[in-house]
């Protein structure tokens, strides 16, 4: 297993209100599944990606990535494994102002450990972004290409390291549906190459081209259904 | 992340917003520069003073006349003409620090003629042989003068090179006759250029004799022809009463005014200049000075010095400390300017911060821990400092260089304030870029990540 959840539970201290967000979650995701996460807003959908892209601990339950505990592991592992083993593409694309299309590819390599020239690191962003058929725009800035094409810089980025999982939230929220389609297929073709692809979303479209729907509300999983 | 890697990245970072990074630094770039200006012009003054000293002579001493006070009114230094040749061959004789010593009789406003030209020169010296060698002074062609020729009043000069061009119009003036005051003289050689003095004055606008002859033919007016235009330098109450001098102001030293039976102004001199065996010395001959002139002029311990003793090592050490303390007071002056502009910088860093929360957040979530953030941060501030202390240094180089075409002060090129500027302007970015990267650093990915 890739990924296994283990009655997770995730509760926000409010002042003297406790809000439990997560109420004991069970969840196991193998390597190359194609997994949408859905739930209307408020249904803890997204801090259950935040716990799966290891930005944020859950308090209690055990979260094993690899067979590796890592729900409590220290602040510089979970920054290494989000380096090395995911991958994540924003609604909002979070690409940087004013720095090229390559550039903005070939940050994440500046916080992996291991001496690689900055020739490599060029080759390899471009191998990226031809991945995603935007080679000819690496020297763009974010703000000359559409918005299509920046969620197709962002899934370079996350795609740099060749992690064996893509957490997407909401990927096509900010684009109309004829650019979303284009950016699903992207997913899509992760998801032929091996890699492990989990999209959260309200969108039963979208939610759609996944294999796996898993449904939230109220911080328990309602119902799974495989294909599509 | 490797330094050099985030050097870059801070310089992209920076290059975002260029105008805004430029006024960042302004603080930084007018607090090195003043540092930069200070520095340069400081030591410059200082240089000069120095060479003007050794050219001086660094071992000399001066030795001169005391304050007199009438009832109570103190007529100010060398009012009090109480040295006498005796004392200076004393000097000469008794003190073992003491290498070379030379009689001074000063006088100035007397006018030079020589055919149709003349020229009132700033000053008419008499000197001993020795004065040249305590000066570190030579000639340029003719002669110096001979002992024979001090012991016998000869009336013979040596100009300086303002004279020279002033009255001779440069051509060689060796063996003319020259008048100087009511007395004709021969001009036997010509002194090298010298330069202003320290304080500005011309020191080759300059006639030197031998001292006897300027006490018997200059200031002692032993030809009886004292002319309006004739007057001296260091005149005293003594002169304007001259008549009833001795009555007004008795002889302090009787037994010695028994040897001389002349007017003071006549016998005495206004200055013995002396050098020390070495600079270390001086200290030495100064004490050994001051008792044998103490004991000469019979002074009781509870009598004050009658004469003055200034030597370069005073007046070095004054004017190092008073250009040093300028410069100290100049420099808190630009470290304020500094930490003005190091407050600048910490305040556009939070701005910085803030405004890029959500890149903060990105490159957390894309694997950066805590202190890869507070790095680049840090150095994106530090590097901000650096970059305006390069352009401090140019800027305080620069108007030093102005300074020095325009005002014609002297300036130095200070090594030590470049690398200094750059410690500082560095340790301003760490010190002022530090909060502003630590809050950066202790952001939350997940709120950063979704900060509006």
């Amino acid at each position: 297993m890739l990924i296994e959840l283990n009655n997770i539970e995730k509760t926000y201290f409010l002042g003297e209100i406790d809000v439990p967000v997560l109420k004991g979650i069970s969840l196991s995701i193998d390597r190359g599944e194609y997994v949408a996460l859905m739930g209307a807003s408020g249904s803890g959908k997204s801090t259950l990606m935040n716990i799966l892209g290891c930005l944020d601990r859950p308090s209690k339950g055990d979260y094993r990535f690899e067979n590796e505990e890592v729900g409590r592991a220290s602040g510089d592992r979970r920054a290494i494994l989000r380096n090395r083993k995911i991958g994540f593409v924003f609604q909002s694309f979070n690409l940087l102002p004013r720095t090229s299309a390559l550039d903005n590819v070939i940050m994440p390599l500046s916080y992996t450990a291991g001496k690689m020239s900055q020739q490599e690191r060029r080759e390899r962003g471009i191998a990226a972004l031809k991945e995603v058929g935007l080679a000819e725009r690496m020297g763009h800035y974010p703000s000359q290409l559409s918005g299509g094409q920046q969620q197709r810089v962002a899934i370079a980025r996350a795609l740099i390291n060749n992690p064996p999982v893509v957490l997407a939230d909401e990927p096509t929220g900010n684009l109309d549906s004829k650019t979303s389609i284009e950016v699903m297929q992207m997913f899509e073709k992760l998801h032929e190459s091996g890699i492990t692809v989990i999209l959260v979303t309200h969108s039963d479209e979208i939610a759609n081209f996944a294999r796996r729907q898993i449904r939230m509300v109220d911080g328990n999983i309602v119902s799974e259904r495989n294909g599509q | 992340m490797s330094f050099l890697n985030t050097v870059f990245v801070a310089l992209k970072a920076l290059r975002r917003n260029p105008t805004r990074a430029l006024l960042t630094t302004l603080g930084i770039v007018i607090g090195i520069a003043a540092v930069i200006a200070m520095m340069e012009i400081g030591n410059g003054s200082a240089e000069a003073i120095r060479k003007n000293i050794e050219r001086m002579g660094a071992n000399s001493i001066v030795v001169m006349g005391g304050v007199r006070r009438v009832a109570g009114i103190s007529m100010g230094t060398s009012s009090w003409i109480s040295l006498y040749p005796a004392d200076a061959e004393a000097i000469r004789k008794e003190c073992p620090s003491v290498q070379h010593v030379s009689s001074i009789v000063a006088t100035s406003n007397i006018q030079l003629i020589y055919g149709s030209n003349n020229w009132v020169p700033a000053n008419i010296t008499g000197v001993d042989v020795d004065y040249f060698a305590i000066r570190n002074w030579d000639i340029e062609e003719g002669r110096l003068f001979t002992q024979h020729e001090v012991d016998n009043n000869a009336r013979v000069c040596l100009v300086g090179q303002t004279v020279l061009r002033e009255l001779f119009g440069g051509k060689s003036p060796l063996d003319t006759e020259l008048r100087i005051g009511n007395s004709t003289f021969r001009v036997i050689g010509v002194m090298k250029a010298k330069g202003a003095s320290m304080f500005g004055g011309d020191e080759d606008d300059i006639i030197l004799m031998p001292w006897t002859t300027a006490r018997m033919r200059i200031t002692g007016r032993s030809n009886g022809y004292a002319t309006n235009t004739t007057r001296t330098a260091s005149s005293t109450p003594g002169a304007i009463y001259s008549g009833s001098g001795i009555a007004l102001y008795p002889s302090q030293d009787s037994n010695l005014s028994n040897d001389y039976m002349w007017n003071p102004k006549f016998v005495r001199i206004n200055q013995i200049l002396v050098s020390a065996t070495s600079t270390e010395k001086v200290q030495d001959a100064v004490r050994e000075i001051s008792l044998l002139l103490r004991e000469r002029h019979h002074l009781s311990d509870d009598i004050d010095d009658d004469f003055r003793i200034h030597n370069n090592a005073d007046f070095l050490n004054m004017m190092n400390g008073t250009s040093e303390l300028m410069t100290n007071l100049l420099l808190i002056v630009a470290m304020i300017s500094l930490l003005v502009g190091g407050v600048g910088i910490m305040n556009i860093m939070l701005v910085s911060v803030t405004e890029r929360t959500r890149e903060i957040g990105l490159r957390m979530a894309v694997g950066a821990r805590s202190r890869d953030i507070l790095k680049q941060f840090l150095i994106e501030s530090i590097v901000l400092c650096m970059f305006g202390g390069i352009v401090g240094i140019i800027v305080g180089h620069g108007t030093a260089l102005l300074v020095e075409s325009q005002l014609n002060w002297p300036i130095a090129a200070s090594p030590s304030a470049v690398i200094a500027s750059f410690a500082v302007s560095a340790a301003v970015g760490i010190l002022f870029g530090f909060y502003p990267a630590w809050k950066a650093s202790k952001l939350d990915p997940i709120e950063a990540l979704h900060y509006e």
